[in-house]
């Protein structure tokens, strides 16, 4: 079973973290800091598992992480998965991720925790994983999407929100002063043709 | 075109996270969230009703700081209250909110589990998706109580979408998970079974993920699912890759189903059904032939995949531990990734290969990889498949291989991350002693453990190398050589630990290698003391130990010694064990005699054999479950293949503890039968160093003081045995010797009473048990037990009674009693129950005595003399004179005659102050005349009891019994 899923930075500000397992709001939090300590003092090309903090159970739990651009994807499992299979669902992940935001990088996934979320439900429920077809995952977020819509455009105020030509301030003007020092470096590199393949035919390691 | 787009988004969210990462510091940070919390609590508790995308929007403002860290106390209402919308928008930012924001919150609960409930019955598959969703991320136990019903209805029922269906078979899992209890198997359990043969794989791949779940607690119930299991993955595994179309990834069908399916097989033992054995030993085969395929791509993902598949074939087949061709290549195929160029793979294999290493198929084949792993402990550069390697040569290690492998941890050990070290020092112990044939090769590893990483070798593994040493008198005098020698004690930086095993092995062997002038006496005191200033307190004060142990192996230095221990810095030293050592010690060495000295300072006995502790900590340190499996598995195998040709030292893995184990940190010690160990085994080593209470101890074995916790830890646990320690009420026996009823025992939880009739050899008794207390005795048998000698001559007939009595109450239990011939013991009445959860033991005796059996005889004085003087043999007359224990009541006197049988004669004896009485004790065998006579003597409260019969035996019980009533 998957005990939590935490995405952070290269210095360690939580993305997105999701617990199956109940935890204070406190434990929560040094756990995020404890596996951001694990992980990221390892070099890069060493293997991608390792024994769990001690807070999440040590080492009865494993810590299977894949490190992308800016980001550290870190899955914390027990014994009953597969830490391969594991290692590939992460793949699955960010591949569908980079599906639903096009080139996919750490902005979309501050910007759009919501949706973040709603991905990642559609492949693990309750610690266990639900759907790893990535053509379903992305099905079911477009028809969630085109409700959205058709919400939207059903309703006055929201529309009013949304009629706005929104220029996203970090598309037009790559903050690099902020406290949290983001560029848009996206997770797969985009080659000049923008081709989806060649982004993806390269080792996930970056 | 992506899926999300990116124009819909909420102003006022990208507004506020634009403004937290402008933030140039933490105070910063902090002064703008906790700006944003106001305004959003203001605007929840407005009085404007706030539309549903304003609230969508705070909600995940709030999702936002709380994922930053902060806390969030308020907003579930106003997400519970999203969670009724009928917008899904809205909804599903609610149901967000409740899954991440848990609040067990009860109030709340219960209007979530409402607006879950509505959707659930919604038919909307999106709704029910989100609810099943919100079930399966809260998982509480009120959840589980208000749907675990109402889930199997939905996963089972047939016309529910698919997708809807995965996610109800999840769900379930989680309140399996959760509250096992509350999810009632019934008839959905083999429709669910059947969710193998579904059309969707996403369905299959949940419903194998339940299954395997449910089948582990439940596994008859589940058991029809091997074979589904096992067509689903024949199925898969022989499938074209494009054949399962979206669910190929990267050109291998299906991964993760396969893996799933491979998992839930390793639920259940080898298929029995040879059709379906075959089936899938050859989807096995045909896994293994395919790691030998060209990949068809290059892209990792592929061979990720693929071999994830692999790995759990390889885990299934080693679960299976049956198809030995199967095993040989799954340890061949592992031999491969060994020395692939992947990391991860390298990883598992070395992993998977622990597990290979236990069994008696495959234990050879991954013994010839030694060397690869030897390899990889040396060049790896990730301590994780380090690490992994140490725990396969640890799996790995037989009497073959031991020192070689233990040479190589060894060699580990001084270069090994800080963070493994000590588990590899314990595992180094463990393998020294487990495979030591040679124990000078035992001590001479643990010393260099000692020397390499002495601030990680443990007390357990420095107490471990001195029991032995103190056992086995072959390996002592090499101990001490050792010890002494330039590499230990002499070397320049000698670690504390070493000080403390060569300073005890020394004081107790140092006479062994005194005849070497090289390590005469005073060079071995020399040697310690010059140590003695660098060390620690405890250390010092063993040190101070095997001086005066010295001063009776060496009587040549007891004069430098007793200076050393005269000196002001151990005289007056702060430490009080110091300083009460050196001022005993002193003493000791002055005013004892050289044969007390040799008796108190005497040699260690031999400590009892006992699993070794340091195997204990490590089990602690690992966990339970991965060591212990397998070094059971192991301990199980071993026995097959090495034989007899198991090291004697094995044997201490096995357990013999007794109750004073804990002593040396093993923890709670198992409860024996074992007697416990003579008092001087009780000092166990560790007394000297870790209580200073106990620490004269060894010196000093006749002080009780210091046996005392031992002891009494022991009788404790003893109490808890059939004790045999028989409640010896005298008195209340003694009372029923005169009279047949009365109460016989009673403390705070039973009483017994007894009423009973004899006439001639016959008698009954009745025996009342009454329930002191309100709680039910449980088990309760009462036993009357006769001794073998007692059982001829007395026939006892109980009738069982009831095994419960219930608080208050009193059950009856009738003893039909026969006198075959006369006795003299008492039969012995053992109670046994449980009360509340503690278990009860008590024994009585019956008072069912010789004298219960007389027929009074009255007869007149001439006769009553006649018969006297008939009976002149000496050995038929017992006589007693005692001491009165009550009043010299002459009434009492006579009504106690006429109680204990006999007839009480009047006007026979001249004397009337003395009583005289006549009676035939009857038994099934003979009848036995019984003439008694008492004469008291008021002036000096004393009587004379005399008693003749023609049986000496019967006199002699009679005249005890008797006597015990003035």
């Amino acid at each position: 079973m998957i005990k939590a899923i935490l995405i952070f930075n290269n210095h360690g500000k939580p993305r997105l973290s999701k617990f199956y397992q109940r935890y204070s709001e406190d434990t929560q939090q040094q756990i995020i800091r404890e596996t951001f300590h694990l992980v990221s003092k390892r070099d890069e090309n060493v293997c991608n598992f390792l024994e769990g903090g001690l807070l999440i159970g040590g080492s009865d739990n494993k810590l299977i992480y894949r490190h992308y651009a800016t980001l550290y994807f870190v899955f914390c499992v027990d014994s009953s998965e597969s830490e391969l299979g594991i290692l590939d669902l992460i793949q699955v992940f960010v591949e569908t991720l980079d599906k639903c935001f096009e080139n996919v990088c750490e902005l979309d996934l501050i910007f759009h925790v919501d949706k973040v979320h709603n991905i990642l439900a559609e492949m693990v429920m309750g610690g266990m994983v639900l759907e790893t077809n990535m053509n379903e995952i992305v099905t079911q977020i477009d028809a969630q999407n085109k409700l959205e819509k058709s919400e939207a455009l059903s309703s006055h105020d929201s529309l009013s929100a949304m009629s706005r030509s929104w220029s996203y301030p970090y598309l037009s003007n790559p903050d690099t002063t902020g406290s949290l020092n983001l560029k848009r470096t996206h997770l797969f590199p985009v080659g000049k043709n923008k081709a989806k393949d060649a982004a993806l035919s390269t080792p996930p390691q970056l | 075109m992506p899926a999300v787009s990116k124009g819909d988004g909420m102003r006022g969210l990208a507004v506020f996270i634009s403004d937290i990462r402008n933030c140039k510091s933490k105070e910063a940070e902090i002064k703008r969230i906790n700006k944003e919390l106001a305004n959003i609590r203001s605007k929840f508790k407005g009085d404007k009703a706030l539309d549903g995308y304003s609230k969508k929007k705070y909600v995940c403002k709030l999702l936002f700081i709380f994922l930053l860290g902060h806390d969030i106390d308020f907003g579930h209402m106003e997400a519970v209250n999203l969670l009724s919308s009928n917008r899904y928008t809205e909804k599903q930012i609610g149901y967000l909110f409740i899954s991440v924001l848990v609040n067990s919150n009860s109030e709340l609960i219960r209007l979530i589990n409402n607006a879950i409930k509505n959707d659930l019955a919604s038919r909307n598959p999106t709704f029910m998706g989100l609810a099943l969703h919100c079930i399966a991320n809260v998982g509480s136990r009120e959840m589980a109580e208000a749907f675990a019903g109402e889930i199997p209805k939905i996963l089972v029922a047939g016309d529910t979408m698919d997708s809807v269906k995965q996610s109800a078979a999840l769900c379930l899992l989680r309140l399996y998970r959760t509250s096992p209890d509350l999810v009632p198997m019934g008839d959905w359990t083999s429709r669910v079974v059947h969710l193998l043969n579904d059309q969707h794989l996403g369905v299959v791949t949940a419903a194998t993920s339940l299954i395997t779940t449910l089948a582990q607690k439940n596994p008859e119930e589940f058991k029809t699912s091997v074979s589904l299991a096992v067509s689903r993955l024949s199925r898969i595994v022989t499938s074209a890759s494009t054949d399962l179309q979206d669910y190929t990834y990267y050109f291998v069908p299906a991964p993760w189903l396969s893996v799933k399916l491979l998992r839930l097989l390793q639920c259940y033992p080898p298929p029995e059904d040879p059709a379906v054995r075959g089936r899938l030993t050859e989807c096995l085969e045909t896994i293994l032939n395919k790691a030998q395929e060209p990949p068809k791509s290059k892209k990792v993902q592929h061979s990720n995949a693929k071999n994830a598949v692999l790995f759990e074939a390889i885990s299934l087949i080693i679960h299976h531990d049956s198809e030995p061709n199967l095993l040989v290549r799954a340890c061949n195929q592992l031999g491969q990734f060994l020395q692939h160029r992947e990391t991860n793979l390298r990883y598992l294999a070395l992993e998977s290969m622990c597990t290979l290493a236990s069994s008696e198929f495959s234990h050879e084949a991954v013994k010839t990889h030694i060397e690869t792993v030897i390899n990889a402990l040396k060049t790896e550069r990730d301590v994780s498949v380090r690490q992994r390697a140490v725990d396969l040569l640890y799996a790995m290690c037989d009497r073959s291989n031991a020192q070689q492998i233990v040479a190589e941890m060894l060699n580990y050990l001084e270069t090994a991350d800080y963070s493994i070290r000590e588990e590899i020092v314990l595992k180094v112990a463990i393998l020294a002693e487990k495979y030591a044939v040679d124990y000078t090769w035992y001590v001479d590893t643990i010393l260099n453990l000692i020397r390499i990483a002495g601030d990680y070798v443990s007390e357990e593994v420095w107490y471990r190398v001195i029991q032995i040493v103190i056992n086995r008198d072959d390996v002592q005098g090499y101990a001490a050589k050792t010890v002494f020698e330039v590499r230990a004690l002499q070397a320049p930086a000698c670690h504390e630990n070493l000080v403390k095993v060569g300073g005890y092995i020394l004081g107790e062997f140092g006479n062994l290698i005194a005849g070497d002038p090289r390590s005469s006496p005073l060079i071995q005191f020399n040697l310690l003391h010059s140590k003695f200033h660098l060390c620690s307190v405890p250390t010092r004060a063993l040190l101070l130990s095997t001086y005066i142990k010295f001063v009776n192996l060496f009587p040549e230095i007891k004069t430098t010694i007793q200076d050393v221990l005269r000196s002001d810095s151990q005289l007056k030293n702060a430490d009080v064990e110091l300083q009460q050592r050196a001022v005993e010690y002193l003493r000791l060495s002055t005013i004892a005699s050289t044969d007390i000295l040799a008796t108190v300072l005497e040699e260690m006995p031999p400590f009892p054999e006992r699993e070794s502790s340091i195997l204990a900590k490590l089990k602690k340190k690992k966990g339970p479950g991965t060591v212990t499996d397998l070094e059971e598995i192991k301990k199980e195998r071993s026995s097959d293949m090495n034989g007899s040709a198991e090291p004697a030292l094995n044997a201490t893995v096995v357990t013999t503890p007794s109750p004073t184990e804990d002593l040396l940190g093993l923890g709670p010690a198992p409860v024996t039968n074992s007697p416990p160990p003579p008092p001087t085994s009780d000092i166990l080593l560790v007394d000297v160093f870790a209580n200073p209470a106990a620490a004269v101890a060894p010196l000093a074995p006749g002080s009780d003081d210091n046996f005392a916790s031992p002891d009494l830890a022991s009788s404790e646990v003893v109490s808890e045995e059939p004790a045999d320690t028989v409640h010896d009420a005298d008195e209340l026996f003694h009372k029923f010797v005169c009279k047949n009823n009365g109460v016989l025992f009673e403390n705070q939880l039973l009483q017994i009473g007894l009423k009973s009739e004899f006439r001639q050899n016959l008698g009954r008794m009745f025996i009342f048990y009454g329930n002191k207390t309100s709680t039910q005795f449980l088990n309760f048998t009462p036993t009357v037990i006769c001794s073998d000698d007692l059982q001829s001559s007395l026939n006892l007939q109980t009738k069982p009674v009831d095994p419960t009595v219930d608080g208050g109450a009193q059950v009856q239990q009738v003893v039909n009693i026969e006198c075959v011939s006369d006795f003299m013991e008492a039969p012995i009445l053992n109670i046994q129950f449980r009360y509340g959860g503690t278990f009860q033991n008590l024994s009585v005796k019956l008072p069912i005595t010789l004298n219960k059996f007389f027929q009074p005889t009255e007869m007149s004085s001439q006769d009553f003399f006649q018969r006297w003087k008939q009976l002149s043999n000496p050995k038929q007359e017992v006589q007693n004179i005692f001491k009165a224990k009550h009043p010299m009541d002459a009434e009492i006197t006579k009504a106690k005659i006429i109680g204990f049988g006999s007839a009480l004669l009047e006007e026979v004896d001249p004397n009337p102050a003395n009583f005289v009485g006549a009676g035939i004790i009857h038994t099934k065998t003979t009848q036995i005349g019984c003439l008694l006579r008492l004469e008291p003597n008021l002036q000096a409260q004393m009587y004379r009891l005399t008693l003749r019969t023609s049986k000496e035996a019967v006199s002699q019980r009679l005249c005890e019994l008797l006597s015990e009533q003035f």
